[in-house]
């Protein structure tokens, strides 16, 4: 579990995971604000379907992928937060056709 | 197109440094990171960390602050949320760098053309498989470091630190300050190392960041529980980490967890210098490859160089050096300063390179990570991506597996999208220690452009060639 | 350590692999030598296609043998997965070839008419499809997809699961494996060969080169040249994507893990196997025209690899006269020829002598080109 200090300065940036709302914190990254919203694990594996999270928080493990705002398989620890941003948890294998053409 | 001077990779202490200086001496300079901010990774959040309290952090993170300022109005181009996936040489010497930039929403590719390149993409914590460290609840240290500098977010519930290295010790000490609760730090150092390293360096004990190094150590002590020299360690749960199992003296321990934090060092990011050709050589006291680089950081690729840890672990501090050295060699390759000038202002960084690379042999002595957590066994995953067990790779290297490219084909292990940066150095030493072989002679995945996953109408936005094109057979038009 | 063996097949990529499976039952008799964990190694960079559609335009035996192959690898992948416990994923439910403009849509239908027209070609069906032919079968094609070509007897497989699958099956049947151990000399003698590596000496009644570019070095230590030249094909690796294609392309295909190659290149770059990133974008740029779906599908890696190329594109099965023990094997499909290879050719070995048949496939077709 995670929790975010009391003195901490940045501003409210609602989102919503997995359709529940949430409010994250101007500066956080997407995997950071899954985290402090109690989610441990953010994906399951297209190979064998085990539950992942993220781990590295520096962009080299590619565990944190979630969907953001209907697009698959993204970085989670690279992204910034943004207002109205639609975060989903993944199961397996993305679509081929998933995603803003 | 305009050729830029020097391209380089990574905002970090090494790229920052390295681009200050190169534009300080007029040279056009851009500077790429992932990142939306500039500090890399042991900088990270410098530029707008939300903490309101920065003695949590330490000095040390705070000088990082330092760079960035100098950088800003060096007039070097800042590129953020850049990844930089391919470096190609060309027949003149130069360098076309292709370059996924921008927003998730709005990416865009482009090719840089450049005179130079230094790589700064520094280093990634050192893979640590053990049984169940694929499992949610399970971080690498550094990450949840990453937490506190960038959101002010900490653990709570029953937190353990496992491993060992100075990154174990100074996060440690800076999640006490944040006001969170660790249960346990299990310390895999190896008995009898503290003294094979004091041998190795009398000298460090005098150094104040021997010193320094050795009070952070205490202050966790008084505060933490410390069980010294783990001889194994294994998680326990199925969806998520629930416990960690340890092995002190022969006898077993389990401790209930919410959160096991792991870390046993770091190791250079060879996937850029080693995908554009660069030598490596094997470093047998870190237990890693790194790139073959001169006095100055110059690869045997010309005209690219690496500064910072990415040439080998030396710190932050060491990286600054570094990237100062680095662009004093591109000044003066690019004729702007002579040799004399170069050898001149290089002076005060190689005697700063030297001060902060005091106690690296002591380190890496003591904190190199014992065999039995660089060589797993039996079902322990090797490869987080694909699931390849330790299993597999031994039962290759028995049957003769001729190396990492091999087994890469039979058992997909560095097939997928982190591209061997997790079990690269296992598989290497696996095969090293099943076959009996020097891991400097049984090498390193044959690495390849693109160093990251990129969306293929990206790759297919690259500029291409009429050349390239004809290659693509079945286009007769 | 054995010194002396029956036949030893120098090269354990597909083409040397298919071979010594072909000849697994010699046991320890027979011996396969490879070199190091980073050699050419054109069979680590195979596609994967069992492909006959268009092929033989120019000499209509390998027409021929590439359909007797296909027929064939049901029963060599059966016999794989008896002995070895691999399933090789081997799917032969048909492929196409698209046709991105009219123009290509002509030549291409203008190529089978030439292919049939050959003396001696062994005809089988093959479709010209129009657009709505094209996307009934292959739905999410793009709209520059002008038409195509389909042939049922077209396929694909796993390629490193054959790789392996080869090499379990060689080593259970006992047959001695050599791995980084590159051939250094063969010294040809009355009645056997002599074998040195950098290590130890051998010797061996017959010697199979499969050592693909490797071949042009050794063959002249027996008598023969192998003119083989390097050819650069690069081929982009997507992430794993839900099922979307069926079968496969001629340069897109998705495997049974779920992720998608795409292909393919070809570059006289001579042993240049650096990947170029120019040629990354030709591939994505075409394969996102054919399936504008996977543009946001994420490249995880790319590779080159050089295929083994003779002077006409076509196998070389040759046997020396001077050495008749010795023999060379080298192709650029070894994925499709793994049936025929193993199934056709290594029996013909077995037996001391190429058959007729195979004479199309000898090197003196080249001395015929030079004269004429």
């Amino acid at each position: 579990m995670f929790v975010r200090l009391p003195d901490v300065s940045a501003k409210d940036v609602p989102i919503t995971i997995d359709g529940v709302p949430f409010t994250a914190r101007a500066g956080d990254t997407v995997a950071a604000a899954l985290l402090v919203s109690g989610r441990l694990a953010c994906r399951t594996t297209p190979v064998t379907g085990a539950a992942r999270g993220p781990f590295c928080m520096m962009g080299v493990c590619f565990d944190c992928l979630v969907t953001i705002d209907d697009r698959p398989n993204q970085q989670g620890c690279l992204i910034t937060v943004a207002p109205g941003m639609r975060i989903s948890t993944q199961r397996g294998a993305r679509a081929a056709s998933a995603g803003v053409q | 197109m305009t050729i830029l001077d020097v391209a380089i990779v990574g905002a970090g202490p090494a790229g920052l440094a390295a681009a200050t200086l190169c534009a300080e001496h007029s040279l056009s300079t851009s500077l790429y990171d992932e990142q939306a901010g500039p500090g890399g990774q042991i900088y990270r959040g410098i530029a707008g960390s939300p903490l309101a309290r920065p003695e949590i952090l330490g000095d040390d993170y705070w000088h990082g602050g330092s760079l960035v300022a100098p950088f800003t109005r060096s007039g070097a181009r800042y590129v953020p949320q850049a990844t930089v996936w391919s470096i190609e040489r060309r027949d003149d010497g130069t360098f076309a760098v292709a370059i996924t930039a921008g927003p998730p929403h709005a990416r865009h590719t482009l090719t840089v053309e450049a005179r130079a390149v230094i790589l700064a993409s520094g280093a990634q914590e050192r893979p640590f498989p053990i049984p169940g460290w694929t499992l949610p609840g399970v971080f690498m240290a550094g990450a949840v470091q990453i937490l506190l500098k960038t959101s002010g977010i900490i653990p709570e519930g029953r937190t353990v630190l496992a491993g060992c290295g100075p990154l174990l010790w100074l996060v440690a000490s800076q999640l006490l300050r944040a006001g969170a609760t660790i249960d346990a730090v299990l310390d895999t150092t190896p008995r009898g190392r503290l003294r094979q390293a004091l041998a190795h360096a009398p000298g460090f004990l005098l150094s104040p960041y021997f010193a320094r190094g050795r009070e952070l150590v205490r202050t966790v002590r008084r505060r933490v529980r410390v069980i010294e020299h783990v001889t194994s360690l294994a998680v326990e749960g199925t969806t998520a980490a629930t416990g960690a199992r340890f092995a002190v003296d022969g006898q077993t321990h389990s401790l209930s967890i919410d959160q096991l934090l792991l870390h046993q060092g770091v190791v250079p990011d060879v996937n850029l210098a080693g995908a554009a050709g660069c030598a490596f050589a094997w470093n047998e006291l870190q237990a890693c490859f790194a790139p073959v680089v001169d006095a100055w950081g110059g690869t045997t690729v010309p005209g690219l160089y690496v500064a910072g840890d990415g040439a080998g672990i030396a710190g932050a501090l060491a990286a600054e050096a570094s990237g100062r050295l680095t662009a004093l060699a591109v000044a003066n390759a690019l004729g702007r300063i002579d040799g004399s000038a170069r050898e001149r202002a290089a002076q005060r960084h190689r005697r700063d390179s030297a001060m902060a690379t005091r106690g690296r042999l002591f380190l890496d002595t003591l904190y190199r990570p014992a065999d039995a957590f660089r060589l797993p066994e039996g079902d322990t995953l090797i490869c987080r991506c694909e699931e390849v067990s330790a299993a597999a790779i031994i039962e290759l290297a028995r049957s003769g597996c001729a190396g990492p490219n091999q087994a890469k084909a039979f058992a997909r292990c560095g097939m997928g999208p982190c591209q061997g940066r997790w079990c690269g150095l296992t598989v290497t030493e696996l095969i090293a220690h099943a076959q009996r072989r020097d891991p400097a002679e049984v090498g390193y995945y044959r690495l390849r452009f693109p160093i990251k996953p990129i969306p293929l109408g990206e790759v297919a936005a690259l500029a291409t060639t009429s050349e390239a094109m004809h290659a693509v057979v079945r286009s007769p038009d | 350590m054995t010194r002396h063996f029956d036949v030893i097949v120098v090269g354990g990529g597909l083409v040397g692999a298919s071979i010594a499976f072909g000849l697994r039952d010699l046991g320890s008799k027979l011996a396969v030598f490879d070199e190091g964990d980073v050699a050419h190694r054109a069979a680590r960079g195979n596609f994967g296609l069992i492909w006959v559609q268009g092929k033989g335009l120019g000499l209509p035996a390998y027409g021929t043998w590439t359909q007797r192959s296909a027929r064939a690898w049901p029963r060599f992948a059966a016999s794989l997965r008896d002995e070895t416990g691999i399933d090789v994923a081997l799917r032969q439910t048909g492929g196409v070839h698209v046709c991105l403009s009219p123009r290509e849509l002509d030549v291409r239908s203008e190529r089978f008419v030439q292919l049939f027209a050959q003396p001696g070609f062994e005809r089988f069906d093959v479709e010209v499809l129009d657009r709505a032919g094209v996307a009934k079968r292959l739905p999410g094609i793009g709209p520059d997809v002008v038409g195509g070509t389909w042939s049922a007897l077209d396929g694909d497989c796993n390629p490193l699961r054959l790789l392996r699958a080869l090499d379990i099956g060689v080593e259970r049947a006992g047959v001695v494996r050599h791995a980084r151990s590159a051939i250094v000399a063969i010294e040809p003698h009355a009645d056997r060969f002599g074998v040195r590596t950098a290590q130890a000496e051998f010797t061996c009644e017959r010697i199979v080169l499969a050592a693909g570019l490797g071949n042009a070095r050794l063959a002249p230590m027996v008598g023969i040249k192998a003119p083989v030249i390097p050819n650069k094909g690069q081929i982009i690796v997507l992430e794993r994507v839900q099922p979307f294609l069926s079968m496969p392309l001629e340069t897109i295909r998705q495997t049974d893990e779920g992720t998608v190659l795409l292909g393919d290149s070809q570059q006289d770059r001579g042993f240049d196997d650096a990947v170029d990133p120019a040629v990354l974008a030709a591939i994505a740029a075409r394969a996102v025209r054919v399936f504008p779906l996977l543009r946001d599908v994420r490249v995880v890696r790319a590779w080159a690899a050089l295929r083994v190329m003779s002077p006409d594109g076509f196998p070389i099965y040759a046997q020396s006269r001077a050495h008749p023990g010795a023999f060379l094997a080298t192709c650029h499909s070894g994925v499709t020829l793994a049936a025929a290879h193993a199934l056709d050719l290594a029996p013909a070995i077995r037996a001391g002598a190429f058959p007729a048949e195979y004479r199309p496939f000898a090197l003196e077709r080249f001395d015929v080109r030079a004269a004429a």
